[in-house]
């Protein structure tokens, strides 16, 4: 009996256990990141440690070119300013309607909404990228021809087709924080006689407006980061971006185009890899202003209760 | 409650499961088992994406004939192909180029074998009404020194331009048989033949070029001084623009490796499954072509 | 103009921009099920893609790699989900950074997540081209997606739950698994449903672990370690997404383009299925736990 009184009781080390496993769970996640990172680093540094390109050259010139092994000449310049124009531009086209729907879908007809409207969004998130970007190079891009005049080919045309790819993602997060806001505000608000626009504007986009930038950061990163679809429609050209409709390269569709034919540990290789580190960068610093913005609106929230 | 638990243990032996199958698979890697006269083993293949239907297809044929061989073919590029196999990480490494044209692979620690010809024709949106070119031409309207379709007898249509990846072997090929040092105007480049196909099919003025097999009633191929596109041009090296598929072992290759290797050149491939798919038979060439892209009669 | 007609005219706009949107997303998807719908037939369903040019293959490869995948991932993700909301304190330094790195990771694009596979897991680990190097690549592709939604719908949860649990005595674990993962279970069912769809729409990641080939399978073979059984997790497999991927970009014939477009079709009836199923459970789920 005595025994029992100095061992901990079952609860007790149910808890230590769970405890342990979560932890467990989350090392498991932030080792496996901080392998790929350093895999990342390891590869995307050789470029300037082994084939001693300058960073500066690297970071301003805008020309992308491997052959001439004496005298490279690379620049991730334009990459860098296609990628973030592509990305902005999708999320400026898709963040009013995304939030129009989620709106929708959690307060205005949250039955229509719950059964037609996310079902459907949630079905362009299974489209593999691909196809978006047949799409886009079948049917968008004959019309941006016909309406514009030259190829179709260019910033424009991803940026649409990356539009409607991030929809589904930022759509279900903004109905997620929307869903978030207590109820009882709600009622409160209508209650005091607001209309069902006042209660929109003043209580629920209010009070959601961190978790939607969440949101919107999400599509950001989506965008970001694709590919094959963007590669098919943006008309592959290392150079800058100077109208909507200039054929351009992002640094993910350079990365993908080119990795194929590289051989590991040349400069031709090392140097897409680079491009992945600078894309691992530009998204930290996306992610540090979004986190910026969030913390002063939560302080500024706070200082106003 | 008891179903919940029961369900979370079978995840956890199902995990566990998977773990324990994980470390045992590292001993099943590529070795081969060479006792007994029938043939047993696994070869992998990566590499070139434009030779890889025809070893997928021969290493089918392949594994019927020896049941106790895996042949496995991947993607994954020439350079990919060429990397792994100087490596030692993969058996056979596809590539489109000769080894010694890329900068990087370690040379003398695999051993080639062509095992198809790959013939390549420029194409273009019949919309350009452009039907053949002169060589020189040609050259100029991918250094960017003709833009227009008019110039070389066509419509009154800007030329757009769709050039392959830098360092494809399609691109490669390009370079040495049309450019020939000449330098590529900043353009549009796609990676794979389907896109291009598509590209070029769609746009009206737009001009690319293509392998043989993926010529489509809605692209235009050109004829280059009078030559025309055909496998018969390429056999005596009349139509200049074609290239070697290249299969990479490691020097000491293993047994299944070299016996695939073997029946990669038996008539059965050769005779029929490379016409089949659209490529040129190794053994119907009249000329021999080396990596520095010289050409001897056979 | 008073409030209520502001009211009047923006639900207006609301509902209209709503219909509109949804009406171009349906005649997209129509778009895609009617180019394609010709080409499906039980034949197309049934056969191997090397005989019939069918899917049959592809299909089961898909469903067994989304289920592999979601097996690893899912309790790992659930628990650094925990960890994060329920046990971190989230303004912590630890949590912020933990955060932060998963948000980076969930940047990524999917090629580089597919070549670091492929070096480390295909070639280091000598797992070859087969479907656990594909399943664990999907894992990192997903781990950052799945965490990050279960996360947010256990912060829907409100902190009087786990409260009150604590003030009644009861351990902080019991309030966990018998309190609050059952209020959060529709959040997260939805988060694992989106997570879903992404990996069975990946190509890129695929074509560098999974590989591009699908070795002819022995539907009658259950034995997990014979290499034509569909269960061998040390087999090849492509999947729907990767074999639309390979036959738009390098395929011959006449037949690619209808082979895609009929893929294309049971992918998209498939990811409907996935969530029709996954509603119909998290309404179930949320009428049990009376919300």
């Amino acid at each position: 009996m005595n025994k029992q009184l100095f061992n901990s009781s079952k609860e007790i080390r149910q808890d230590k256990l769970g405890r342990l496993l979560v932890y467990s769970a989350l090392t498991v996640v932030l080792v496996l990141a901080c392998a790929m990172l350093y895999f990342i680093f390891s590869k995307g540094i050789a470029t300037f440690t082994q084939d001693h390109i300058n960073f500066w050259d690297f970071l301003t010139r805008s020309n992308w070119n491997t052959d001439n092994l004496q005298k490279p000449d690379l620049g991730a310049w334009a990459l860098m300013v296609t990628s973030a124009e592509t990305t902005l531009l999708a999320v400026l086209v898709t963040t009013p309607l995304a939030l129009v729907i989620a709106i929708y879908i959690v307060v205005m007809s949250p039955k229509i909404g719950g059964r037609i409207v996310q079902p459907l969004t949630e079905l362009l998130l299974g489209i593999p990228s691909v196809v978006y970007g047949f799409v886009g190079l079948t049917v968008l891009i004959p019309v941006l021809r016909r309406w514009a005049g030259g190829t179709g080919f260019g910033v424009l045309a991803a940026a649409l087709v990356l539009a409607l790819m991030i929809l589904p993602t930022i759509t279900s997060l903004a109905v997620e924080a929307l869903n978030g806001v207590p109820q009882s505000y709600q009622t409160f608000a209508y209650s005091l006689g607001c209309t069902k626009w006042q209660v929109i504007v003043h209580v629920l986009l209010k009070i959601s407006a961190p978790n939607l930038l969440v949101a919107v950061i999400f599509g950001v990163a989506r965008a970001f980061g694709e590919a094959l679809a963007v590669q098919m429609v943006i008309g592959n050209t290392v150079q800058l971006p100077l109208g909507l409709f200039t054929p351009a390269a992002t640094l993910t569709s350079k990365l993908t185009t080119d990795m194929g034919n590289t051989i590991d540990g040349t400069l031709a290789s090392n140097a897409l890899w680079s491009l992945a580190l600078l894309l691992l960068v530009m998204s930290l610093i996306f992610n540090l202003l979004a986190k910026l913005v969030l913390r002063r609106s939560q302080s500024r929230e706070s200082i106003s209760r | 409650m008891m179903g919940k638990r029961s369900a979370f243990l079978t995840g956890l032996t199902v995990i566990a499961a998977a773990v324990t199958l994980t470390a045992c698979g590292g001993q099943s890697g590529s070795k081969t088992a060479t006792s007994g006269k029938a043939l047993s083993g696994k070869v992998t293949a990566v590499g070139s994406t434009a030779l890889q239907p025809l070893v997928e297809q021969a290493a089918k044929d392949f594994q019927a004939k020896n049941p106790n061989v895996t042949v496995n073919v991947q993607g994954g590029g020439s350079g990919t192909g060429l990397s792994q196999v100087a490596q030692g990480a993969v058996d056979i490494g596809n590539s489109d180029i000769f080894a010694e044209s890329k900068p990087g692979v370690a040379t003398d620690k695999i051993t080639e074998h062509k095992v198809a010809v790959i013939g390549f024709a420029p194409v273009v949106n019949p919309d350009t009404k452009v039907k053949k070119l002169t060589m020189v031409q040609l050259q100029n309207i991918f250094a960017g020194k003709v833009t227009n379709w008019k110039q070389v007898g066509g419509k009154n249509e800007k030329i757009v331009l769709v050039n392959r990846a830098t360092g494809s072997g399609t691109r490669a090929t390009f370079d040495d048989n049309v450019m020939k040092g000449k330098k590529s105007v900043k353009s549009q480049e796609q990676d794979s033949s389907g896109a291009v196909q598509k590209i070029v099919g769609s746009t009206p003025g737009a001009i690319s070029y293509l392998a043989f097999s993926y010529l489509t009633k809605n692209l235009q191929a050109v004829a280059i001084d009078g030559v025309t596109p055909t496998t018969a041009n390429v056999l005596n090296n009349k139509w200049k623009i074609w290239s070697y598929e290249h299969m990479y072992t490691q020097k000491k290759a293993n047994k299944v490796a070299t016996a695939f290797i073997k029946f990669m050149n038996s008539d059965h491939v050769q005779g029929e499954l490379v016409k089949k798919l659209g490529y040129i038979s190794i053994k119907d060439m009249q000329v021999v072509k080396d990596a520095k892209g010289n050409v001897t009669n056979k | 103009m008073n409030r209520y007609r502001v009211n009047q005219i923006m639900t207006g706009v609301l509902n209209g921009v709503t219909f509109l949107v949804v009406l171009f997303i349906a005649s997209f998807i129509l778009y895609l099920l009617a180019s394609g719908m010709t080409a499906v037939n039980w034949h197309f369903l049934t056969t191997s893609s090397e005989v019939g040019l069918g899917i049959r293959d592809q299909l089961f490869n898909s469903l067994y790699l989304l289920l592999l995948t979601q097996l690893i991932s899912l309790p790992i993700a659930l628990g650094a989900a925990m960890a994060l909301t329920l046990y971190a304190d989230s303004r912590s330094k630890l949590a912020s950074f933990a955060q932060g790195l998963i948000q980076i990771l969930s940047s990524l694009p999917s090629i580089i997540v597919g070549l670091f596979g492929f070096l480390i897991l295909v070639l280091k680990f000598n797992l070859g081209f087969s479907i656990i190097s594909g399943a664990l690549a999907l894992t990192f592709f997903n781990l950052p997606i799945l965490t990050q939604s279960i996360a947010v719908s256990l912060q829907g949860v409100p902190d009087e739950v786990m409260q009150s649990g604590l003030a009644l005595g009861i351990s902080k674990w019991h309030t966990i698994t018998k309190v609050i993962l059952p209020e959060a279970m529709p959040g997260i069912w939805s988060g694992i449903v989106i997570s879903a769809g992404r990996v069975f729409g990946e190509a890129a990641t695929l074509i560098y672990t999974a590989g591009q080939s699908a070795p002819t399978l022995d539907y009658t073979n259950w034995n997990p370690f014979n290499p034509a059984s569909p269960l061998n997790i040390f087999r090849p497999a492509e999947t729907l997404a990767v074999h639309i991927w390979k036959v738009n970009t390098e395929s011959l014939g006449q037949d690619a383009a209808t082979v895609s477009r009929g893929t294309i079709v049971i992918l998209i009836l498939v990811v409907l299925l996935f969530n029709l199923v996954a509603r119909y459970f998290s309404t179930t789920m949320r009428k049990k736990v009376g919300r």
